[in-house]
């Protein structure tokens, strides 16, 4: 149907010229202002030098980078980020994917286990953070008690592995949910035919899933690991913020929330603009990845 | 399927079952601990019973966090967003599906651009553009020497100073979080499967295009909006960072904002039974539109993230 720059077009449409400009004007004036801009600023000013109080600007061209690429903590904020989001993606999908298959098995009471799985949802990732914080408090949380009565030192104030596992945990706690989502509606987007045939066959249901279900499941979970880490490079602010505040010493400083402290505490904006550059960088590649789920996607649609 | 296994079955409701205590048993303790006099919340170890003191925790949170205030202002920026968003999206998705218009496919793809980069990687420019909006304007008018101009044509000096300060505004809290395409893809999506024909009657009727989306493209949308308002909703209540730096009034703050104020710090009376009754009140809101609005909430999530 037509050229390719007619992509998106009803056939049926009208002629106007002025009243769709009109209808685009608020959409692309607040993308300009909030957006096109910010986003080229942030690219200038990774490029230059400036002052805490703005009075003198140069340009330094990659030195901000290279100055960010030597230090000691942003090496250890990268450490900690991909630590951080692997074992984030690891323990939330396959929690999701467990919980999953189970819905998908039963038939009584699947609408009320799927409303409260879901719930977290709703939960801000900041007062999640709160209950978390407070559950493994060292002084009052009722789950630190039960580790202390095993024998087990749990201090995340201390102890910067302790605080990792803290805040993965509250991190998955709140995302298990978006994961279990999308693949539940995966394993219900398989064709019951193929389904029949293996059981015909006498495939029992756990091979059916590992043998059919889990292949079929294949760009819905690429799609979900390329989410999670978007949520754990980008989502994680309130977590780490409410939780640890990058601490003890650093072991949960990741990227998004150094580059706030950089900017907006250590006033240091050159820096904080060349961490901003290097994560829109990682943030376009992950949505180069997500457009190939979409790509891989129409042709599983059965 | 076809045949019975009740023992998988067994495992499957234990598996999920599991699943229900994961989501359920750190509320229920936050609700214990909201429900405890501060003495009883420091004893080790802590109760498994709720306490009488819910209640009086959630009016002494109330009070010291402002929360009055905090909730009106949540209110208004995730309704704000909401309706922002749906009603810019919904337009702009008209547009560029139903006109054909020089630069059309340029249009798209600025929007397209949009979704690629999270608000959180330009945090410290955004904040620029918030704490003076008219600040582009003041570069157009420095590099084209407006005041230079003025004062060779009028013999007058002047000196162009354009400010427009949204800080501790909702529309510095509102705009900025509007400012992603990914509604108008959700609506665009949606708009290329409505049936030609609908178009074309109405175009035979000798229906103006406005009046085409008010009566039947918007009508159409209902329930796509519905399940998308719901998302911004939950979206717009729960941000963080932004309210955070956006608003240094206390009382312009939003209540996930206000929140923070009440979390126990080293060196303080460890109060976290105030902290736990307020932040069970806090996350109430949107639990309750998840619960009572699930079936909409389920499309909007996965239809939103396409």
């Amino acid at each position: 149907m037509g050229r390719a720059s007619d992509e998106g077009l009803k056939r049926a449409h009208f002629k106007e010229v002025r009243l769709p400009v009109l209808l685009l004007v608020p959409q692309l004036g607040i993308l300009l202002l909030f957006f096109f801009i910010p986003s080229l600023r942030a690219l200038t000013q990774a490029f230059l030098l400036s002052d805490p109080f703005g009075n003198t600007v140069q340009f330094a061209g990659l030195q901000n980078f290279t100055e960010l690429l030597a230090s000691e903590s942003y090496r250890n904020s990268i450490q900690v980020t991909v630590v951080f989001t692997l074992a984030q993606n690891a323990l939330t999908l396959a929690s999701a994917l467990v919980l999953a298959f189970a819905s998908d098995r039963i038939i009584r009471g699947k609408g009320l286990y799927k409303a409260i799985i879901l719930l977290p949802y709703a939960i801000a990732p900041v007062i999640a953070g709160i209950l978390w914080a407070f559950l493994f408090n060292p002084a009052v949380g009722p789950l630190a008690q039960l580790l202390h009565r095993a024998g087990i030192a749990w201090d995340p104030n201390r102890s910067g592995t302790d605080a990792m596992v803290l805040v993965v945990l509250a991190a998955s706690w709140k995302h298990i949910c978006y994961n279990y989502i999308f693949l539940l509606a995966g394993l219900l987007a398989i064709p019951s035919s193929l389904l029949e045939a293996a059981a015909v066959d006498g495939a029992k249901p756990l091979r059916r899933f590992f043998t059919i279900g889990l292949p079929l499941l294949g760009p819905t979970l690429f799609f979900l690991a390329v989410m999670n880490f978007v949520y754990g490079f980008f989502e994680v602010f309130a977590i780490i913020d409410a939780v640890t505040k990058g601490g003890p010493a650093g072991a949960t400083n990741v990227l998004v929330y150094k580059v706030f402290t950089d900017g907006f505490v250590n006033l240091d904006l050159g820096s904080s603009a060349a961490q901003s550059v290097i994560l829109m960088a990682f943030a376009l590649l992950m949505t180069l990845l997500q457009f190939r789920y979409v790509e891989r996607n129409v042709n599983y649609d059965v | 399927m076809v045949e019975r296994t009740p023992i998988l079955d067994g495992i499957c409701h234990a598996i999920l079952l599991a699943g229900v205590a994961m989501v359920c048993v750190p509320l229920y303790l936050a609700f214990v601990a909201g429900s405890l006099t501060i003495e009883q919340v420091q004893q080790v170890p802590l109760p498994w019973t709720p306490g009488g003191e819910f209640l009086a925790n959630l009016d002494t949170a109330w009070t010291k966090g402002h929360f009055r205030q905090l909730f009106v202002n949540s209110f208004v920026v995730s309704c704000g967003i909401t309706a922002g968003k749906i009603a810019v999206s919904l337009l702009s998705a008209f547009a560029i599906t139903y006109f054909r218009f020089p630069f059309r496919m340029t249009a798209f793809w600025l929007i397209f651009v949009s979704l690629m980069l999270p608000i959180e990687v330009r945090i410290s420019p955004t904040y620029e553009a918030v704490a003076n909006a008219a600040l582009p304007l003041q570069w157009l008018a420095d590099a084209l020497h407006l005041a230079g101009a003025w004062q060779w044509l009028t013999g007058h000096e002047v000196e162009i100073q354009l400010e427009w300060n949204m800080v501790n505004t909702y529309q510095g809290l509102i705009l900025p979080l509007m400012a992603s395409a990914s509604a108008t893809f959700l609506f665009r999506q949606f708009f290329l499967t409505v049936p030609e024909e609908l178009c074309e009657a109405a175009r035979l009727d000798g229906a103006s295009p406005m009046h085409f989306f008010w009566t039947v493209l918007l009508p159409l949308s209902r329930s796509n909006m519905v399940a998308l308002a719901i998302i911004l909703f939950l979206y717009g209540w729960n941000q963080y960072l932004w309210p955070l730096l956006f608003t240094t009034d206390k009382d312009m703050a939003t209540a996930v904002v206000g929140l923070k104020q009440l979390i126990p710090r080293a060196d303080s009376q460890p109060a976290w039974n105030v902290a736990m009754a307020a932040a069970l009140l806090t996350m109430l809101p949107p639990v309750v539109v998840v619960a009572v609005l699930q079936r909409s909430f389920v499309k909007g999530l996965v239809d939103s993230s396409k």
